[in-house]
């Protein structure tokens, strides 16, 4: 009994060992004072000092920012929709549709979508086709998320609503919409993280001459490890864990409000 | 004029008709119950009155307007659900508020009607607090008072009380009757339990298989069941196979399974020769010590072969002579039982003429 029970600790001690040290390595080095990546030498915010200067990284940045905001406003308004209808009309093939870009290999559907964006939509790739591209793949996310809401609910709160007095968008505006909120704000978030470090989709459908922030890491790498790309690299994880900590939270809201109920 | 009135109304759901060719007329007033097994389309008639679902054909009449296409918030009907259905993401009293709400009543005047409807069912000082911090009980009157507050003209119920335990049930179904004799408007029960059923209701519709097989008071139903289903359905009853024989001007008699003839006043549409059963309920059942040997009319001998003691009353099942079970209810207080029959006791069993009951067979 007692040795089963450190060799479990022991594997899940390891798990945990190669999934964090390297991201805990990259932020302490991303405060070190030396060029290399290689001994540490001192304490210094010069490396963020020089992301803050570098032009062509803040503009990386602030695309990306609109890409995902943007991608994630749009994928949460039809993922919704998705959610509901999926729940609502039980016709199999819906929840096919919708879920199926999710498990699709993101490489496909990088091809895919720029033979579509470039054959048959004659579009100009650049941010908008990058927007589109991202939103196809978030819908299936929101709406897996919105449905699993609805599914742990009572059906007859929506037709009591009904009974009661309520217009289907009184009944949507007031009813529905208030108690799947959680739901939607977390595939909100969780959208907003798959799009802004997404990069293979991203790579296919992007423009030339309009950085966008993981192809530009991936860009400097190329070149050299540089510290400068371990504080960007932190300063992601600080943004992606953040929205992971509220999406979270929001998630055992739910749980939590469905054993009540 | 009824106050509703449905038309041989028909639902099918693919090559299952849940519904069948139903026509019934609730009066103004009435405590009403659709009673029946889980899937004889009683549901299903409720979600059609409430708005839910709407007929194949057939039409749904109230105060003689056809309503069967009318969208649910547009009928002056609401429903209490089985999960009472509160909103969890309101307070009771707004819970309460929702349909003078949606009706755009001043909100002055709904935060009066609304503080007096919780007086009502004593849960003033609950009004702010949530549906999951209610128990079964609370919540249930929240349904209620939401469901009555702006005096709809029929409140329609599915299984409200399913969801309690038996202690409160038995309370909740007295606060219904003295509710609806209250309020004064129109009740539809819907429910499995006939226990519920004959307790609750003004009158009740059997039905079975998207049919319906009996409208009557309760006592009616119980009493004098139209055929087999019912009789099985409502309460226990013993049934034992028979055919009719002769028939005259005004009698029947009837040859019992192995229990000799008997002749009984002439039901309608019978002739010679119909076959179907003779039912007797449990408590019209007497049985006797054998030792007591009276002259009794109708009377059989057997043993007990097994008994059910619960309280107020004992169940016993006797086995007579010929093989056939009779199963005899009596109470434990009734007057000159000397004592309890054990397993194995020889026994007489004798029913009076006027509580048998001749069904027949269904085609």
């Amino acid at each position: 009994m007692k040795r089963t029970n450190l060799t479990l600790w022991l594997a899940a001690g390891l798990v945990y060992i190669f999934l964090y040290v390297p991201l805990v390595i990259v932020v302490i080095y991303s405060f070190n004072d030396s060029r290399l990546n290689a001994e540490w030498v001192g304490f210094t915010l010069d490396w963020y000092y020089k992301l803050f200067n570098n032009q062509e990284m803040l503009l990386a940045a602030r695309n990306s920012l609109i890409i995902a905001v943007s991608a994630s406003l749009l994928a949460t308004l039809l993922g919704t929709m998705a959610g509901l209808a999926i729940h609502r009309y039980r016709i199999r093939v819906l929840p096919f549709l919708v879920f199926a870009p999710i498990a699709m290999p993101e490489i496909l559907l990088g091809v895919s979508l720029l033979l579509f964006f470039l054959q048959i939509l004659n579009l100009t790739l650049g941010l908008v086709s990058i927007i589109i591209a991202h939103t196809t793949f978030c819908v299936g996310f929101v709406a897996i998320i919105v449905r699993a809401r609805l599914q742990g609910m009572d059906d007859s709160i929506f037709e009591a609503a009904r009974d009661l007095g309520a217009t289907p968008w009184q009944t949507f505006r007031l009813i529905t919409l208030p108690l799947i909120m959680p739901a939607v704000v977390a595939g909100a978030l969780m959208s907003f993280t798959l799009s802004i470090d997404d990069f293979v989709i991203t790579f296919f459908t992007k423009g030339i001459g309009e950085p966008i922030l993981p192809i530009q890491i991936y860009t400097m790498i190329k070149i050299a490890v540089t510290p400068e790309i371990n504080a960007i690299s932190t300063l992601f994880m600080l943004l992606t864990l953040l929205l992971i900590i509220i999406a979270n939270r929001l998630d055992s809201g739910i749980l939590q409000e469905g054993k009540k109920s | 004029m009824a106050l509703l009135e449905l038309r041989n109304v028909i639902r099918r759901f693919g090559d299952f008709t849940a519904v069948n060719n139903v026509s019934l007329s609730i009066e103004a007033g009435e405590f009403f119950t659709l009673l029946g097994p889980s899937g004889c389309g009683k549901t299903t008639l409720l979600r059609m009155m409430a708005g839910f679902d709407v007929p194949d054909s057939g039409q749904i009449l109230l105060d003689g307007q056809d309503i069967a296409n009318t969208p649910p918030e547009k009928r002056p009907i609401h429903t209490v659900f089985q999960s009472y259905a509160l909103f969890p993401h309101m307070t009771v009293a707004n819970n309460v508020a929702f349909p003078l709400k949606m009706a755009g009543v001043a909100s002055a005047e709904i935060e009066k009607r609304v503080e007096k409807a919780l007086e009502e069912v004593q849960l003033s000082r609950f009004a702010h607090r949530f549906p999951h911090e209610l128990s079964g009980g609370q919540k249930q009157r929240v349904a209620f008072a939401r469901g009555l507050i702006n005096r709809p003209r029929l409140l329609l119920m599915d299984e409200p009380l399913g969801a309690l335990d038996a202690k409160l049930r038995e309370d909740m179904q007295r606060e219904l009757i003295n509710l609806q004799k209250e309020v004064g408007i129109t009740f539809v029960f819907v429910t499995h339990s006939q226990d519920e059923a004959l307790a609750l209701s003004q009158r009740i519709a059997v039905m079975n298989l998207g049919q319906i097989e009996q409208i009557g008071e309760p006592s009616v139903i119980y009493g004098h069941p139209t055929n087999r289903f019912i009789a099985d359905f409502i309460g226990k009853i013993n049934l034992i196979a028979a055919r009719i024989t002769q028939v005259s001007d005004k009698t029947m008699t009837l040859e019992i399974n192995q229990l000799g003839t008997t002749t009984l006043p002439l039901k309608q549409d019978i002739k010679s020769g119909d076959q179907g059963v003779i039912a007797i309920r449990p408590e019209q059942v007497a049985v006797h010590a054998l030792a007591k040997q009276v002259e009794i009319p109708h009377a059989y001998t057997g043993k007990v072969l097994d008994f059910l003691y619960v309280g107020d009353v004992t169940t016993y099942v006797i086995e007579l002579d010929s093989g056939i079970r009779i199963e005899a209810l009596l109470a434990n207080s009734s007057p000159g039982r000397a004592r309890f029959f054990e397993v194995n006791d020889p026994v007489i069993v004798s029913w009076p003429q006027e509580a048998i009951q001749f069904l027949l067979d269904q085609p």
